[in-house]
């Protein structure tokens, strides 16, 4: 059984390599699989056949053949997306993640980064550290990624020079300092003809440090030292077969979960202890170190379910609901300040708004700049309120609590990944003061229901007149009401705000509050907003309770609203006098599921007025 | 215990022994209760049967063959002691990496999604996939049904292997077959591998998820299998169309899974992207997994075709002229339809053989396999299709 004492002590490292198509990153991976044994023979034939009709290299193998893979890249010459390699020898696993170089790409890099261990930063030896080499250290610096390798590659074209190496080893140290990566090492190679990849090399018997591959050995695999911190588990399932037991399923993010152990459960700060720990196989483990899938079941029923986070009481993570976050845009539309996103931290998704960003960097220095907006493969920093309080650490404490992604509400693209520098002390201090008189309270007294009834729709479809027809309506009924209205805010509330998407979603939120306020003081609030974006009519939505909220959409097809056109706007808009005019120039994003939708071409303004009362009668 | 256990067993041959040996461990695993309720409906644990209980259950089987966990055949009693000792305990640091990363993203995914399913291929990484489902949930039962996509020419040892799995307690199988390619007699002899694999697996498969309204389909497919999966994502989305776009494919950050989609749209979720199939020999060796028997060399009827071994399986193997099925002692590192499966000539008997013969081989997996040669892109077009 001696085979089985090497498995045991096989371990895994996952590293990043980045570089130019022309530094050879591509040939570096061929050959580290080439020169593992890890290419099969039939794969051999396959790139021989290959190098011939893609190859750079002549009849010769082309190791950059063996890792280009989709077949559009291979017509360009590029790598296009992070792709994934596995080499494996009797110690040690390795995931590489190759993560491509071009500039454009450094969402592509962030990815890669996320989840490396060990960076490997590749350069030519004839230019030396060049101003990609700069940015792909700044990306390393920020994502955390604790070990970084410099490979001076293409040594064979500066003939193996030893001063051209000690030159560029140089100049990457005092630069990488200044960025605090310290673990760091640079080896000269010649990826092509395999020198010091995994062979030593003859042709440089000057150097004395060890072969690439011999240093991704020697390095401290994964984990970073986490089972020395204090306990983060974070709860992904409710495991509940039978109503005798119930076990919360989740990893151990960091430090170890122990039976006993004296634990928090967050947000809602609630305490117990570890009653036991359920793995398949085993029913009762002592201990899961960090890494670990497990079932954790605690010894009280307390309420805790997806996306909570089981802490060590002694040093539990914060919670807070604003925070300072490094933001690296990902999408091709860039961040609109303000709007609702969601925000999916560990395995908890909420409402999140992100500012207007600080300031953003300059890729190549990291220096600060002034920034409206992120746009794709920007790097900035932002403050990002989510709806309701998260817990967390900040990034460089732990990477897995203090990462997150951003995702938009319409595409449900990952539009932004961030990583939280700290909170923001407003939020933990300012507490919600408690009022006696509630909203029931207020309700009751009024003897009515508190709504709001959010009339959407093009300019020119009949929301103001159906509006008013609804408030005298109601009027009459005795109830109380209050009418707002898109033009009318705009002279007060929100006179300082224009027509663009951000300035939009900004009137959008202020109505919003307001409405928000009339409803708690029990009033049925009619608001009559274009609002042509579903992100910010779910956003609205999201802060009231369920059938508080009514969406009524008076839809108007573009033709029937633009030949009532009542106050001008589309001719003026056609004309090109009205800048960013819905459904001319702007989009307008009609609802899907409205709870009431008024066929404004079928019916006059007194019939959909007449349709609204009815629905708040069937509503009660 | 099951009498079925130890019927037939003057006559057994290797195979049949190992799956004596699976299923006895197996019913030990289902007679163990983990939970039931007393009266006053307090949670109560019953006690884990001892490891000596099951190495005594275990070695009764074994004594009377070979043990395929084992390095060879005297050390089998104790062979099986140690690993019952180290099941779930003392996996290699990467195995145990692997299986807890695998584990969270069936979480994830069954927690995102509606509907899920296993996309159920009966091979070897399946069976992988199933344990590691297993494990993710347990103690509770599997929250979705298994899937296979039949294209009725799978293996007849296939076949007999899915029966057992389905009886199961907690197995929930849903086998489809394509009635279109049925009624067409869709065969691999008359119509080629291209259009075979198309009408019955690609066409199938969205058939069944449609049929289902499926919206998350765990594979086993992994990353190491073909150059065009390098770049695959963990959670693949897919377009009501059941397509896959490279634009709508999502940059996979951290551990944070956005798996969110509209109405229509899906995921394939692989949870075995990072594992190698050394890795997937070294976890069946491990943890004991029951494969199916065609992964163990055996003396089996072939023919040689385009330099690989073909077996003949039933009487629908059309021969050429002139050509004789003959005994070779092969066995198979892939599982498919039985006419495009090629065998290789082997004499691993256990799993641990067939660790040593992956760890040496120079041959990749896919060698065997009539689908992926038509073209140079063939599985990257058949990816973009819908195939899996």
């Amino acid at each position: 059984m001696s085979g089985h004492a090497n498995e045991h002590a096989t371990s895994l490292l996952r590293f990043v390599t980045c570089g130019s198509v022309d530094d050879g990153k591509s040939t570096l991976i061929g050959k580290l699989l080439l020169d593992t044994n890890s290419v099969y023979e039939d794969q051999l034939a396959a790139l021989a056949r290959d190098s011939k009709q893609f190859g750079t290299q002549g009849d010769a193998l082309d190791p950059a053949l063996l890792v280009d893979g989709l077949a559009a890249e291979r017509a360009q010459g590029i790598t296009i997306d992070v792709a994934y390699r596995y080499f494996a020898t009797p110690e040690r696993k390795f995931i590489v993640i190759d993560s491509p170089g071009h500039e454009q790409y450094t969402r592509n890099m962030v990815t890669g980064a996320s989840n490396a261990d060990l960076a490997v930063v590749l350069i030519d030896a004839r230019k030396g550290v060049l101003q990609q080499t700069r940015r792909h250290c700044h990306v390393i610096a920020l994502l955390g990624v604790e070990s970084l390798v410099l490979a001076v590659n293409k040594m064979d074209l500066v003939d193996f020079d030893q001063a051209v190496f000690a030159k560029i080893d140089a100049d990457f140290r005092s630069f990488a300092a200044s960025l605090a990566l310290t673990d760091c090492v640079s080896i000269p190679l010649s990826a092509f003809h395999g020198d010091n990849v995994c062979h030593a090399s003859d042709a440089m018997a000057w150097y004395s440090g060890p072969t690439l591959l011999a240093h991704l050995h020697s390095v401290k695999a994964g984990e970073r030292e986490l089972g020395d911190q204090p306990l983060r588990f974070s709860v992904q399932w409710v495991n509940r077969p039978n109503a005798a037991f119930r076990g919360y399923s989740g990893r151990v993010l960091a430090g170890s979960l122990r039976v006993g152990d004296a634990v928090t459960v967050l947000p809602s700060r609630r305490e117990t202890t570890v009653k036991q720990i359920v793995t398949w196989g085993d029913d009762s483990i002592e201990v899961a170190t960090t890494g670990r899938s497990v079932t954790v079941v605690l010894s009280d029923e307390i309420d805790v379910g997806r996306g909570d986070l089981i802490v060590a009481r002694n040093a539990p993570a914060q919670v807070a609901d604003q925070f300072e976050a490094d933001i690296v845009w990902m999408s091709d539309t860039p961040l609109v300040a303000g709007r609702g996103y969601l925000m999916k931290v560990g395995a908890r998704t909420v409402s999140a708004t992100l500012s207007e960003p600080k300031f953003r960097r300059n890729v190549d220095t990291f220096e600060q700049i002034a920034a409206k907006t992120l746009a794709l493969n920007d790097i900035g920093v932002c403050v990002v309120t989510t709806a309701q309080p998260i817990a967390f650490d900040p990034y460089v404490e732990q990477h897995d609590t203090g990462s997150f992604i951003i995702i938009d509400r319409s595409t449900n693209e990952t539009v932004a990944a961030g990583m939280i520098r700290f909170a923001l002390r407003r939020s933990q201090n300012v507490h919600w003061q408690t009022l006696t008189v509630n909203r029931a309270a207020r309700s009751s007294a009024l003897g009515q229901t508190p709504r709001v009834l959010w009339l959407t729709g093009l300019s020119g479809a009949g929301k103001s007149t159906i509006a008013n027809l609804v408030e005298k309506r109601l009027h009459a009924m005795g109830r109380h009401t209050y009418l707002l209205d898109g033009d009318n805010v705009r002279h007060g509330l929100c006179h300082d705000l224009g027509f663009t998407e951000a300035d939009r979603v900004e009137n959008i939120r202020r109505v919003s509050e307001v409405a928000k306020l009339m409803v708690d003081a029990g009033l049925i609030v009619i608001a009559s907003f274009i609002s042509p974006y579903a992100a910010e009519r779910q956003m609205v939505r999201e802060k009231f309770a369920t059938d508080e909220f009514v969406e009524i959409f008076v839809d108007a097809s573009l033709e029937l609203a633009e030949s009532r056109d009542p106050k001008g706007l589309y001719k003026k808009a056609r004309r090109g006098e009205l800048r960013n005019f819905t459904g001319i120039d702007a989009p307008y994003e009609a609802p899907v599921s409205p709870e009431l939708r008024i066929d404004t071409a079928n019916i006059d303004a007194v019939a959909a007025a007449e349709q609204i009362i009815e629905f708040l009668d069937r509503a009660g | 215990m099951d009498r079925n256990c130890f019927d037939h067993s003057k006559r057994l041959t290797d195979s049949r022994r190992f799956e004596l040996a699976a299923a006895c461990f197996r019913r030990i695993q289902q007679t163990y209760v983990p939970w039931s309720r007393t009266r006053d409906s307090s949670p109560k644990r019953r006690a884990l049967p001892s490891a000596r209980f099951y190495v005594l259950r275990c070695a009764h089987v074994l004594s009377r063959g070979t043990n395929p966990y084992a390095c060879g055949a005297s050390e089998a009693a104790r062979s099986v002691q140690n690993s019952a000792m180290s099941l779930a305990r003392d996996l290699p640091l990467h195995l145990q990496r692997l299986e807890d990363e695998s584990i969270d993203i069936f979480r994830e995914a069954v927690s995102e999604c509606e509907r899920p399913v296993l996309l159920y291929s009966i091979g070897k990484d399946s069976s992988v996939l199933l344990r590691l489902a297993q494990k993710a949930f347990y103690p509770s039962p599997l929250p979705f049904p298994l899937l296979h996509v039949d294209t009725t020419w799978k293996f007849r040892e296939m076949i007999a292997f899915r029966a057992k799995i389905a009886a199961q307690p907690g197995i929930e199988m849903l086998v489809h077959r394509n009635p279109d390619a049925l009624a067409a007699g869709i065969n691999p002899f008359d119509h080629g591998s291209s259009r075979h694999t198309d009408e019955w697996k690609t066409q199938g498969l969205r058939q069944a998820l449609n049929l289902h309204g499926f919206d998350c389909a765990f594979g086993g497919a992994r990353r190491d299998e073909e150059a065009s999966r390098a770049k695959e994502r963990v959670f693949s989305h897919r377009t009501t169309a059941h397509q896959w776009e490279p634009r709508l494919q999502r940059p996979e950050l951290w551990r944070l899974v956005n798996a969110r989609k509209h109405a229509g749209e899906s995921f394939r979720v692989f949870p075995l992207s990072n594992w190698t199939e050394l890795d997937i020999w070294q976890y069946i060796l491990h943890q004991q997994i029951e494969i199916v028997p065609l992964y163990f060399a055996a003396p089996r009827p072939v023919v040689r075709r385009d330099g690989i071994w073909i077996m003949v399986d039933d009487d629908r193997m059309r021969l050429e002229p002139k050509e004789t099925p003959g005994i070779r002692r092969v066995r198979f590192r892939t599982l498919g339809c039985y006419p495009l499966s090629g065998a290789v000539e082997s004499s691993a008997t256990t799993v641990a053989d067939i660790v040593e013969e992956v760890r040496a081989s120079r041959q990749s997996e896919r060698q065997g396999r009539a689908i992926d040669k038509d073209t140079a892109f063939s599985m990257e077009r058949k990816k973009r299709e819908g195939y899996f």
